[in-house]
């Protein structure tokens, strides 16, 4: 079933696209993460113009965060208090991250520095979070009881303007909560995706969230961040395309119902081990592309008369 | 596929037209073409995947001893709008691959559909091509920078009609012309999901035993039908209203998703 998209100006496969959704949503609710990171490429590989997918894929991560971010709210594993510091750092962060974007794009090599980003932070929070998290399996396994959150206290715990966060029984400064935030926020709008896949280690690694509140929480960080990504985008470039969007959508929310589902029932550790798999897939993906020869060298970009 | 309607009315009166020319067997103006188009503009709706187009046509005094011995050869061309394309060139650099290299073409068809009787060596030669800027392979295009390195200009302009074909908005098809009649014929032209919209020309060439006789065009506009044509014009025009609306129904999205598909 064929589908014209106006701002794309180019006819796709409708149940492609709500499959894709589908997918994405699914992978989204069970991690938490907003799926950005997935359904660009995705869209990429389509054939749809790549600032559209950018664009495009913002605005499908709002629906399905929302929808995920309602779900944990009315499980008890949302931490709002947690989120809005969170957000806050991340509105400073997103509007460096702008600037730079323009910066990056007037030098020419904006796509190059986009991948690479991409392949070093994908390889690193993958590969670190699967290490980690085989070993926490192994734990179990071996009998030794599970730590409920791993290791204890750092040098983080250690910075002063302590605050409370009571649904994740967390009392951390606020410094550490604002810096990941502003951290996430220009990774986010140079990359063009929310950051959850940066965010959920983050939270777990360094500030010691309890894991099923960690995807919660960033989801509904995500919300706010892409919605930000979104309106910029549609505003600078015009490069939103709702038809697209909306089909992503639809099927984006009813695959992140169920995913959210699945993930309440794996255990933290089966949870982290998996997204570091499917992280450290579009990193390779991703360095594949870059390192290996393409079909063409040459590329084609039709613009105006 | 949907058929784009051309011509009904056109065809009776190309009818009367072909009588006429058969009855005059010695006659010495040279043979004309025509082509006709029912509608001046084809609009892409929100099931559109691609299209024939028709077009009819006939020839005007046509030698109906060429015809007979199948001397007579059409050829239907439809060119797209003209765009600005930058080709780039990616090369390796510490093992990545990575754009290094561009060119900038002006005024380059932005599709190039063409529609023959025969294959096109069985028409006229490679030289009558040429000259006639006809197939995709003999369409002059300009870089913007005609001070370049020959060598570099050759390769770009190469790459361009390559990823042009590749991506099927340049196509031919052997055979998408077929004479119905003696001077009547029928053209079928792809246009391809990706057709980009704007003022299209049709062109219509004839050949006389592998001569070029004569040309004959119509414009043709393709453009999006009204919601598509109203949601692009929106997103330029108010581009911070709709960037907010497309955010609010992404979260309405959200919210009817979760209460449709609860699952917990």
């Amino acid at each position: 079933m064929g589908i014209y998209l106006p701002i794309a100006e180019i006819s796709v496969n409708m149940v492609v696209l709500l499959a894709m959704g589908g997918a994405v949503g699914f992978l989204s609710g069970m991690f938490g993460v907003g799926g950005g990171f997935l359904i660009t490429p995705l869209l990429i590989f389509y054939n749809v113009p790549p600032a559209i997918a950018v664009a495009t894929g913002a605005n499908q991560v709002i629906a399905s965060s929302f929808s995920g971010a309602l779900a944990h709210f009315r499980r008890g594993s949302l931490d709002v208090k947690l989120g809005l510091m969170l957000l806050a750092g991340g509105v400073v962060g997103s509007s460096a991250g702008i600037y730079v974007f323009a910066f990056l794009r007037r030098l020419g090599q904006l796509d190059l520095i986009v991948s690479l980003l991409y392949v070093v932070f994908l390889g690193a929070v993958g590969g670190l979070m699967l290490v980690e998290s085989v070993r926490a399996i192994r734990r179990a396994r071996s009998g030794q009881p599970a730590t409920a959150r791993p290791g204890q206290h750092n040098w983080i715990h250690r910075l002063p303007l302590k605050m409370r966060f009571r649904t994740s029984k967390l009392f951390v400064s606020v410094i550490p909560v604002l810096g990941i935030g502003a951290m996430i926020g220009f990774l986010a709008s140079i990359m063009g995706v929310g950051g959850g896949f940066i965010m959920v280690p983050a939270l777990i690694y360094l500030l010691r969230v309890p894991t099923n509140v960690v995807v919660g929480t960033s989801l509904f960080q995500i919300i706010f961040v892409a919605a930000f990504t979104t309106i910029v985008h549609s505003t600078a470039n015009q490069t939103v395309d709702v038809v697209l969007a909306f089909l992503l959508m639809v099927g984006g929310v009813a695959g992140a119902q169920y995913g959210a589902r699945v993930g309440q029932k794996l255990r933290g550790e089966q949870l982290r081990a998996l997204l570091a798999l499917l992280v450290l897939a579009v990193a390779l993906r991703l360095a594949y592309d870059l390192f290996v020869r393409p079909a063409s060298v040459y590329s084609l970009v039709i613009g105006g008369v | 596929m949907r058929q784009a309607r051309v011509a009904p009315l056109l065809l009776l009166a190309m009818l009367s037209f072909t009588e006429r020319a058969t009855a005059q067997l010695t006659d010495s103006t040279p043979e004309s073409i025509e082509i006709g188009l029912s509608t001046d503009t084809i609009y892409i709706t929100s099931d559109f995947a691609g299209a024939n187009l028709t077009i009819f046509g006939a020839l005007d005094n046509a030698d109906p001893l060429i015809s007979r011995q199948g001397g007579y050869d059409v050829i239907v061309v439809l060119e797209g709008p003209r765009r600005t394309v930058v080709v780039r060139k990616k090369t390796r650099v510490l093992g990545m691959w990575i754009n290094t290299d561009s060119m900038a073409f002006q005024d380059v068809p932005a599709s190039y559909s063409v529609a023959m009787t025969r294959p096109p060596q069985d028409i006229t030669h490679s030289e009558s091509y040429e000259r006639l800027a006809l197939r995709a392979q003999n369409i002059h295009l300009r870089p913007m920078d005609t001070d370049g390195n020959p060598a570099s200009i050759e390769e770009f302009t190469a790459a361009l009609r390559e990823r042009m074909q590749s991506s099927e908005l340049y196509s031919e098809l052997v055979g998408g012309v077929q004479f119905l009649s003696r001077s009547l014929f029928r053209a079928t032209l792809h246009l391809a999901p990706n057709v980009p919209v704007g003022t299209h020309r049709a062109r219509a060439f004839l050949f006389r035993n592998g001569i070029f006789v004569k040309e004959t065009s119509a414009a043709l506009n393709i453009r999006k039908a009204g919601v598509e044509q109203r949601i692009y014009e929106f997103a330029h025009q108010e581009s911070l209203i709709y960037g907010v609306l497309s955010v609010l129904l992404a979260m309405l999205t959200g919210w009817l998703g979760r209460l449709v598909f609860r699952r917990d």
